[in-house]
Formats: structure tokens, C-alpha cells, sequence
């Protein structure tokens, strides 16, 4: 089958209950997806299909065949992109485990929607885990990308 | 965490699907609608489904429209779907509201209408919607169709009428003129299931409630109407007192079930204060 991820299309082959979280790790080396409870829960695995941010773990990979796959592997492009450097300036990370989640799910939020407010942006963000931070300066991160992407 | 090996069906049309759900139902085989509670019981191992078949590609099974002042909703119409209003009205309010207990965003984005009505999980939003409005479920097979009442679908704790080798493909949602609603659900986190929740509808015909539907969701196997309390507020005025004299009831009546999250005690406790709370929800939205 073919998955097309970040512009790209890999040829692989896979059994079907291959999530797309694993094909994606597995069989197209784009390991910047993460697995963290493989049940739904933490969305760690977060990616952005057709535009939605989706659990990567809950869809077989066999079903996304057809469908625009974005990783975070897709979102610097000549420069780190602008909530990649927020989360930098704003310390909205730790150790990381949770980071490329939590990017692709406030990318997708944020391209549905342009004038996210600090409570709508609180209420996407619930959607996944930290361990680490204790959320408020992944919060800070994303409402100051989310600030700076209405200005440009 | 890893599931079992199945087959994978995509069909394109109904008739295909209802063919492909007679042939493999009898060795296992089963519906993947959103994938958002099969996906997990398939990881735990819970579930080990022989053949999936995917009926996310039916386009007919997806979206909503009114017919004969029902909402008829497709089966696969996503949770998502109703976030900005699926139909005009009080209807498409509530039901957007509703829509917003559920999970978070992503599972949103997959989960269907008819996948949580098909799992009957006790504390699914949507199937005490179906309960408290009085809905319907369409189930079909690959030689017939039956219409069947929410309150017969829903059997037992993830249990419904659905034969194995059925399928729900449509939900219709009956909708009265100028309705009041309120929607109240107590859970640990935003996104977690529902310990307790309520939903109440009602008309105001001079000030006073009539035609009062009252539901109670994440309590006991499966939601249910609690006809005292609607007894209770039937042709009263909508004030504080009768809320409470109301809640009482609805809470005395209960046999709600003890879990891990809570026990039974707790539960009656959660269910008095949804039941006041959704009613004060009713006479204000914001
Ligand atoms: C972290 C997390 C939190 C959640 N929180 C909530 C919550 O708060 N409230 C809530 O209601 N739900 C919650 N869910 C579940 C979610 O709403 C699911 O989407 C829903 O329960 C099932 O719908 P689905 O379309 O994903 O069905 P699937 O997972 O695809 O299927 C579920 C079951 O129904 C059967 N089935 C599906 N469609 C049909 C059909 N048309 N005909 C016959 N059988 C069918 C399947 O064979 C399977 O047995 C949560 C899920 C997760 C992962
Ligand atoms: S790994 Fe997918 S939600 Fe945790
Ligand atoms: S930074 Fe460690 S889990 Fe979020």
C-alpha cells in the first residue's frame, strides 16, 4: 500500500492491524510520532490527516491509504516552525515525549481555526498528556504562536 | 498492546458491506465504524475480530437531515459533525453541546454517532440522547430492516439488540416544536466519561413545564427516563424549589452502580446534583 505523508509517498507493505502510528515509526522511519499508551488516551501519537488532528493509534494504517498525512517531521520547512519556536522560548517542553503531540494538535486547531482564544486553546490542549511540564508553559507556547500567526 | 491479525474490508456501498457482514459474522468477523472504542479493545486484546469491515467509504451512511420532524443521522456522521449546529434550532444546539463532553477533539474527529449507540457504553452521551428524546434505530441485514426503540436497543452494560450479523445505519431523533433543554454532566476531567450526566427537555406553555423528558446517563446499565421527577415538574413553574423536589426524586428512584471511579452512594449524590444543574442549564445557556 501507499501512505503519503508530509508530500511524500511510501511504498510499504504492511499486515492490517499495522496502526498507522507503527507504519508510520515502523515501515517509513519517520520515528518523530510517538507511542505512548497505544489505547486513545495520551496523544502522543497525534497526527493530522485530511486536515483533522487524529490518534494515530486508533486508525489502521491500511485505512489511511488515500489520505494527506502530516507528522511533525512536516512542519519545519527552511526554519523551525512558529510553535516549534514558541515552545522553545516559552520552555514548553521537557523531556519531549509528549512534544510532537501536542504540536500537531494545536497545528490542526489552529489552521481550522485562526482566532483561537486563550480558554479555546485550553480546551483543545486537554485532549493529551504531560508528564513533565505541568502544562501551563506548553498553554503559554501555543497562545503566543497562536498570537503571532494572526499578526503575520 | 499490539491487535490480533484480522482481514480488512473496504466496502464502497451497503449492499456490499451487509453481504460481507453475513458472510464473515458467523466466524468473527465485525463493523469498524470509527475505531475510537474498537481500536483500544482490539490493543487490550479484549476484542480479536477475525475481519474488519471499515464503513467509513458508505458515503450514504454519513450526515444528518430532517425528515418528518426527525433528525434521521447516518451512521458514521462523526461526533465532530455537530459541533457548529447539524441542523437549525434548539436540536442542533443541544446536540452541539452534547457533542462537546465527548472525549477531546481528535477522538472527535473519528468516533461515529452509530459506533457509540452500537457500543452502549453506559456513560455515552449519545445514547442517552437517543433514551430521553424517544429515538429510534434503524438495523439492517442483508435481507431486511427493522426499526427498533432506543429504549429496547439498549439491553445491558455494552449490550444492545443488534444481531451479529446487523447493522445500525441510522438514528432518528424526534424533535417537538420552541423546546427547552439543559445538559449537566459530572466527570473527573474534561474528555473523561461521565460519572453522572442529565439531560432534560421540556415545552413552556404559559410559564409552566409540560411534556418534560428527564435522562440519566453514566449511573446505572444502561440510561434511562426517570418518570417520578418528570411527574414532579410536569405543569409546574421552572424554579429552584421544584428543581430540588425534582433531583430528590430522580436520585431516591436510581439504583446507580458502583465502579472503579465511584460507589453507588457517591453516585446517588452525582446524580441529585446533574439533575439540578442540568435544569438550571435549561433557563441559561451561557
Ligand atoms: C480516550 C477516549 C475517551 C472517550 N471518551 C468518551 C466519552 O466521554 N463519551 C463517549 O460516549 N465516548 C467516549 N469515547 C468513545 C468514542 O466516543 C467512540 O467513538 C465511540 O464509543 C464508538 O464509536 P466508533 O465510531 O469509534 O465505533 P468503533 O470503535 O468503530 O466500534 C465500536 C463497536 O460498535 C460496533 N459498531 C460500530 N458501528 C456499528 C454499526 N453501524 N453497526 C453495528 N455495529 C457497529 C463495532 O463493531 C464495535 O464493536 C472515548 C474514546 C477514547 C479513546
Ligand atoms: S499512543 Fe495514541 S493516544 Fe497514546
Ligand atoms: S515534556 Fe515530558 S511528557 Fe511532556
Amino acid at each position: 500500500m501507499k501512505l503519503h505523508v508530509n508530500g511524500r509517498d511510501y511504498d510499504i507493505a504492511v499486515e492490517a492491524r499495522r496502526t498507522l502510528a507503527d507504519a508510520l515509526r515502523k515501515d517509513c522511519g519517520l520515528t518523530g510520532t510517538h507511542i505512548g499508551c497505544e489505547h486513545g488516551v495520551c496523544g502522543a501519537c497525534t497526527v493530522i490527516m485530511d486536515g483533522a488532528a487524529v490518534r494515530a493509534c486508533l486508525i489502521f494504517a491500511v485505512q489511511a491509504e488515500g489520505a494527506v498525512i502530516r507528522t511533525v517531521e512536516g512542519l519545519a520547512a527552511g526554519g523551525l516552525h512558529v510553535i516549534q519556536q514558541e515552545f522553545v522560548a516559552h520552555h514548553g517542553l521537557q523531556c519531549g515525549f509528549c512534544t510532537p503531540g501536542f504540536l500537531m494538535l494545536a497545528v490542526a486547531a489552529r489552521e481550522a481555526e485562526p482566532d483561537l482564544t486563550d480558554a479555546e486553546i485550553l480546551d483543545v490542549l486537554s485532549a493529551n498528556l504531560c508528564r513533565c511540564t505541568g502544562y501551563q508553559n506548553i498553554v503559554k507556547a501555543v497562545s503566543a504562536s497562536a498570537r503571532r500567526m494572526r499578526e503575520t | 498492546m499490539k491487535p490480533c491479525a484480522f482481514i480488512y474490508h473496504r466496502p464502497s456501498g451497503l449492499p456490499e458491506a451487509l453481504a460481507l457482514l453475513a458472510a464473515h459474522a458467523p466466524t468473527g468477523g465485525r463493523v469498524l465504524a470509527g475505531g475510537q472504542s474498537l481500536v483500544p479493545m482490539m490493543a487490550y486484546r479484549m476484542a480479536q475480530p477475525s475481519h474488519l469491515i471499515d464503513i467509513n467509504h458508505i458515503a450514504t451512511l454519513q450526515g444528518a437531515a430532517m425528515q418528518n420532524g426527525a433528525l434521521v443521522i447516518g451512521t458514521t456522521t462523526r461526533h465532530a459533525a455537530f459541533k457548529t449546529g447539524i441542523c437549525p434550532g434548539p436540536l442542533g444546539a443541544m446536540l452541539g453541546f452534547v457533542s462537546s463532553h465527548i472525549a477531546h477533539g481528535p477522538i472527535r474527529n473519528r468516533g461515529t454517532f452509530g459506533g457509540s449507540l452500537a457500543n452502549a457504553d453506559p456513560a455515552s452521551e449519545w445514547c442517552l440522547v437517543m433514551v430521553t428524546l424517544g429515538g429510534r434505530v434503524m438495523l439492517q441485514h442483508a435481507s431486511g430492516t427493522r426499526m427498533v426503540a432506543a429504549g429496547d436497543f439498549f439491553t445491558g452494560v455494552m449490550a444492545t439488540a443488534l444481531a451479529d450479523d446487523e447493522m445500525l445505519t441510522e438514528a432518528h431523533l424526534p424533535w417537538g416544536q420552541g423546546d427547552q433543554w439543559g445538559f449537566y454532566e459530572i466527570s473527573r476531567r474534561a474528555g473523561d466519561y461521565a460519572l453522572a450526566m442529565c439531560l432534560v427537555v421540556y415545552r413552556l406553555d404559559n410559564g409552566l413545564m409540560r411534556d418534560v423528558r428527564l435522562g440519566i446517563g453514566g449511573a446505572e446499565a444502561t440510561p434511562r427516563r426517570l418518570a417520578a421527577a418528570e411527574a414532579i415538574l410536569a405543569g409546574q413553574a421552572p424554579t429552584g424549589p421544584n428543581f430540588i423536589q425534582a433531583a430528590d426524586a430522580a436520585a431516591a428512584m436510581l439504583k446507580p452502580m458502583t465502579d472503579h471511579n465511584v460507589t453507588a452512594l457517591f453516585r446517588r449524590d452525582l446524580v441529585r446534583a446533574a439533575v439540578r444543574r442540568a435544569l438550571h442549564h435549561s433557563l441559561n445557556h451561557e
